[in-house]
């Protein structure tokens, strides 16, 4: 494991003053929270910070329902997310994107507000027997573009990055409109999920809005009949503990047969969780009919750059599109 | 990098021990406290052979860090059959050879009794959605399915006995 020294501050404001940053992988000091992916990371040496420093105890991990929605504290777990009733119940998106994520014990001790910031599983990251990599060491170059892209993204991409964004909560969670709470020694601010992850662009390492010394405190997910009669469909190579290779999150709006609005995001195919606002404009309004949807999905790949050994998501997240919802209009 | 003094219950006893920032729970099980029934399959969470319980919850011990294990409850393989008693899964594996090479077996019979706790009578498919994260290169499953399964009955009739 890359050696690292470990500070455990006895409250938030503690954790604030040390000025640690999450979400960059330049980053000398960085939280640590459910650890699932820090470890893994800090056990490859692909991310090498100086110092952590633990949350561990200091974040809420609290899930409740109000009337202005379903709170999500950001060290809860991705196991007792899951599980809640409330979650079931309102936001079924949300508990079918974490029971298809990871294992059992690594869902036991995941949290929330971590897997949000997990980084990518593009495997030239993950392996620093590849010197260039621009989200792990800056400026080195990228080895996905003209090598293996299976698991990269065709969205959002740029001639620095082609990493897909790993998570299936993110994904669910960004077709909900939920914000993200975000807490510093300078109080409280709340950003729109769909603003929190940044796109590649020429500084790939910079993966979130984050400042140095903020965490993530939350998610509040507004309720709605999207959100109830939402569907998380994940296609991958195998059936359990493996990553999406195309994914999709839906919810609608139906009333006799026809969308009167339609959410939907994509996994495995961005390089941030993405929405398509195009698809979704073209379903308001659209009978649950085959041609009609696919017709809908098909603007989903508008700007989308295949390369080589990926080129089979273009296809694969159109219909995967229309398998989700007609899966969701299916529902009571 | 100083060592930390960490203060943890492990398998019901106290236990004190002294880690360094950088060392995960596993390797502290094994190489400090010699409780070397959690094993290293591969060290990032992928194969359940260092399964363990931290505060009743089933986590690999190789993505937890010793010294975020302060104040915490362990239960590890160690603490599963009582005294020469062997616990009603241990006993199944053997019976159904549900093992061969035995690396992920301690991972397995931590897995399968977690889930047993939850769900006394799990069907075959939610058995084998439980222990995705413990993987086996041996037996192809089956046998360890059938274990479990086995096991879960016998159990059953033992708590309706009681």
């Amino acid at each position: 494991m890359h050696p690292f020294s470990l500070e455990r501050p006895r409250d938030l404001a503690g954790a604030f003053a040390s000025g640690a940053q999450a979400g960059r992988n330049d980053a000398p000091i960085e939280f640590i929270a459910g650890g699932t992916d820090m470890v893994q990371l800090l056990q490859e040496h692909v991310r090498r910070p100086d110092r952590l420093v633990s949350l561990s105890g200091l974040l809420d991990a609290t899930i409740e329902l109000s009337p202005e929605g379903l709170r999500i504290g950001a060290a809860a777990t991705m196991a007792d997310t899951a599980a809640h009733p409330a979650v079931l119940e309102g936001f079924p998106v949300i508990a079918e994107a974490l029971l298809a994520s990871a294992s059992p014990q690594v869902r036991n001790q995941a949290t929330i507000g971590g897997n949000l910031l997990q980084r990518t599983r593009c495997p030239y990251f993950r392996d620093v027997g590849y010197a260039a990599c621009n989200k792990r060491a800056p400026g080195s170059g990228c080895s996905a573009l003209g090598g293996e892209t299976r698991w990269n993204a065709v969205l959002g991409t740029s001639q620095s990055c082609i990493a897909a964004h790993a998570s299936d909560l993110a994904v669910a969670l960004v077709a909900l409109d939920p914000v993200v709470e975000l807490r510093s020694a300078s109080g409280q601010r709340t950003v729109p999920l769909a603003e929190f992850h940044r796109l590649p662009g020429e500084t790939p390492h910079i993966e979130t809005v984050l400042e140095p010394g903020e965490v993530v405190a939350g998610i509040l997910v507004p309720a709605s009949p999207i959100a109830r009669r939402s569907h998380y469909l994940k296609v991958r190579d195998r059936a359990s503990f493996e990553f999406a290779l195309v994914s999709a999150a839906v919810g609608l709006d139906l009333e006799d047969g026809i969308i009167r609005d339609a959410h939907v995001a994509l996994g495995g195919v961005g390089t941030k969780p993405w929405r398509v606002p195009e698809v979704e404009a073209a379903l308001s309004g659209a009978a649950l009919e085959e041609a009609a949807l696919r017709q809908a999905a098909a603007l989903a790949t508008q700007g989308a750059e295949p390369r080589g050994g990926n080129a089979f998501k273009i296809e694969l997240m159109q219909r995967a599109i229309v398998r989700a919802i007609q899966t969701a209009g299916a529902r009571a | 990098m100083a060592a930390r003094h960490v203060r943890t219950t492990i398998n019901g006893d106290a236990v004190e021990f002294v880690c360094e920032a950088d060392e995960a729970l596993l390797d502290v099980l094994r190489d400090r406290l010699a409780l070397t029934g959690a094993k290293e399959g591969c060290g990032t969470g992928d194969c359940g052979a260092c399964s363990v319980m931290l505060d009743d919850r089933l986590v690999c011990s190789c993505l937890v860090l010793g010294v975020e294990a302060e104040g915490r409850k362990i239960e590890t393989i160690e603490g599963m059959a009582r005294g020469g008693e062997l616990h009603p899964l241990q006993r199944k594996f053997l019976e159904h050879a549900a093992l061969q090479c035995g690396i992920c077996t301690p991972g397995f019979l931590v897995a399968a009794r977690a889930l047993l706790e939850r769900n006394p009578d799990p069907t075959e498919t939610e058995v084998r959605f439980w222990l995705a994260g413990n993987l086996c290169r041996c037996t192809g499953y089956d046998k360890i399915v059938r274990a479990v399964m086995d096991a879960a009955a016998e159990l059953r009739e033992g708590r309706h006995a009681a």
